[in-house]
């Protein structure tokens, strides 16, 4: 299973912004795609990436933060996926480095994002169908009708 | 008055097209909800039920066939009808279906191989490996294949299920062979094959072949051909070893140990040898200057790391040519667009959220339609995974019931589309039908020994109905 997997059941693309866009119009799209991050594009090149975490910790300390920019407060050292990494891998890079929202580049260009969430859902229902399938052949081994 | 559509006196009226086991996982969720009562169709392009379980999973895995046993159960429900040999966009468009049903979900897997993109790629004994799997299990639609065993070197490209399986069938013996239900001609032409050497070709290194342990391990006690690897191309290198380690992957590091295992044993002397090659990919088929494979250029890769430290496999800019006369790529599968349903290219998936399908301009769901199982998510996993895909895409219609988000069909009764599919296609075949074929393909494998002898031609089957 691989990240193309992932995007294929996911019909929308990533949902982006400008870094010269406000975190006000930042936060307006996180809230009405019900999502947790955004990826900064030049184009169609990321070049940064916006949490919710990164707006929470800018909260914390400065009133004024819906004035900013998405340039401001984003990351800029952004680990990108590719549609063949095995989730195995993605999984382990992501809960290791903790990351939870990773963008997905084909050749350069953005193609979508997976989270966490997404990986993990995929890890789970790979084992489950693999627990179902031997579940079937051990019972079938002992002594069902064959069809 | 209103009626509230999945109520005994207005069930919700479901077309399931496909009847692999993403039909058969989904058929099941949708008549399991307690709460609301659901009339289940499902149709198929073919009479026989049950997909690449049937047409795909080898004919020396019947283990793994055992899974039918739970669609038939599915199956016997009252709610539950399959119309067979009924081809969607052909003798029902999706205009019919819409008439009929409040919900379609397409089920319909990933048809089509992908290519390798290489030049000689279409020359004569070149093939997509899923259609020597389709022909060897006895699929209708391509039992009239043709496939020059007298070749002695035959390459496989894949490290993956189909490949292993493949191979393996390319190995075994006709006694090995015979016990099995293959398609009666398959096993006639298998018996006079001349191929002696077949030769594995996995891009990536043996850490990264898709092919499972207990596959592997198969290959290594096959009864008359003795397996092979070449010693530098078992060995972890030192990007997988640390993958391997960090992740504490036993069952990988069981794989590499069982194939350099191989690579350490001397031949003895069997009918067959099977080479397992790692980090190499075919970049041309090279002819024999009339139209035919005589050898493929391979290029030998190197791993690197891509950001998220998965190992994806480089060429380097060495060489070699290996002789074979017979190809079959297993690169991966794709699925085929459906007649007025959207599709993303990208993917090679109808355009779907969690099973929803979108509407490609404004991405939004289409009322009324769902997709399930390879057709979603594209080719992965085992047959047991598609059950909580398709479980995801039960939930999304179930939802959208709730909401009141479905279709309106002008007639949503059982009697009104089996008067449809009688008029389009009056030789269906129905489940009580299929179970008559089932009865008689065991019987004929009863006589030989065998878990049953198929029936490969949709006329056969019509004829053993007494059509």
């Amino acid at each position: 299973m691989n990240i193309a997997n992932i995007l294929a059941r996911k019909g929308s693309m990533a949902v982006t912004v400008h870094p010269e866009q406000s975190i006000r119009e930042a936060l307006a799209l996180l809230e009405r795609h019900n999502i947790g991050a955004l990826i900064a594009v030049q184009g169609d090149r990321p070049v940064g990436i916006l949490s919710e975490r990164d707006i929470v910790r800018e909260a914390a300390r400065n009133e004024s933060f819906f004035a900013r920019t998405v340039g401001d407060l984003m990351t800029r050292d952004v680990i990108t996926g590719q549609p063949p990494d095995d989730l195995l891998t993605v999984a382990y890079t992501m809960t290791e480095r903790r990351i939870r929202h990773l963008p997905v580049v084909d050749q350069g260009r953005l193609v979508g994002m997976v989270s966490i969430g997404d990986v993990l859902k995929a890890q789970r229902d790979h084992y489950q169908g693999e627990v179902d399938t031997l579940q079937t052949q051990l019972l079938a081994g002992e002594g069902g009708q064959t069809r | 008055m209103t009626v509230t559509t999945g109520t005994p006196a207005r069930p919700l009226r479901v077309a399931i097209v496909g009847a692999g086991p993403t039909g058969f996982y989904a058929a099941d969720h949708l008549l399991r909800n307690p709460t609301v009562v659901v009339d289940v169709d499902m149709f198929d392009r073919l009479p026989t039920p049950y997909g690449l379980v049937r047409l795909g999973v080898a004919p020396d895995h019947q283990k793994i066939k055992f899974v039918t046993n739970a669609f038939d159960k599915v199956a016997a429900s009252p709610r539950f009808r399959f119309y067979g040999g009924v081809e969607f966009g052909k003798d029902v468009t999706l205009a019919d279906l819409k008439a009929l049903y409040h919900q379609i979900v397409y089920c319909t897997g990933a048809q089509t191989d992908r290519r390798m993109g290489i030049p000689g790629e279409d020359l004569t004994g070149s093939h997509p490996a899923t259609e020597f799997v389709a022909w060897y299990n006895g699929h209708p639609d391509y039992r009239d294949c043709a496939f020059d065993l007298s070749q002695e070197s035959v390459a496989v490209v894949g490290v993956g299920n189909v490949a292993a399986d493949v191979v393996r069938i390319l190995c075994r013996t006709p006694e090995e062979l015979a016990t099995t239900d293959i398609a009666d001609y398959a096993l006639e032409a298998l018996r006079k094959s001349r191929v002696r050497d077949v030769y594995l070709l996995g891009r990536r290194g043996p850490a990264q072949a898709a092919f499972t342990n207990p596959e592997v391990r198969e290959l290594g006690e096959l009864a008359d051909a003795d397996i092979t690897a070449i010693p530098q191309e078992v060995e972890l290198d030192p990007l997988s070893r640390v993958a391997v380690e960090r992740s504490q992957d036993r069952a990988t590091l069981k794989k590499v140990e069982m194939l350099r295992e191989y690579a350490r044993r001397a031949p003895t002397g069997k009918s067959r040898r099977l080479v397992l090659r790692f980090l190499v990919s075919p970049v041309e088929l090279i002819s024999d200057g009339a139209g035919r494979v005589a050898a493929m250029r391979l290029v030998r890769n190197e791993l690197y790391a891509t950001s998220t430290g998965a190992l994806q496999p480089r060429a380097t800019d060495r060489f070699e040519e290996l002789p074979v006369g017979l190809v079959f790529r297993s690169v991966g599968y794709r699925g085929v667009p459906l007649p007025g349903v959207p599709f993303n290219e990208s993917w090679g998936v109808i355009l779907n959220d969690k099973g929803r399908v979108l509407d490609p301009d404004t991405k939004l769901p289409i009322v009324g339609e769902y997709a399930a199982g390879w057709i979603k998510r594209g080719p992965t996993g085992v047959i047991g995974t598609n059950k909580p895909d398709a479980a995801e895409t039960v939930e999304c219609m179930f939802e959208d019931l709730a909401r009141g988000a479905v279709l309106e069909p002008t007639r949503p009764e059982a009697a009104a589309a089996e008067a449809l599919v009688r008029q389009r296609q009056p030789n269906y075949v129905s489940y009580t039908d299929w179970l008559k074929l089932n009865e008689i393909e065991v019987a004929r494998g009863r006589a030989q020994g065998r878990p049953r002898v198929k029936l490969t031609s949709v006329e056969e089957m019509l004829a053993a109905l007494g059509r």
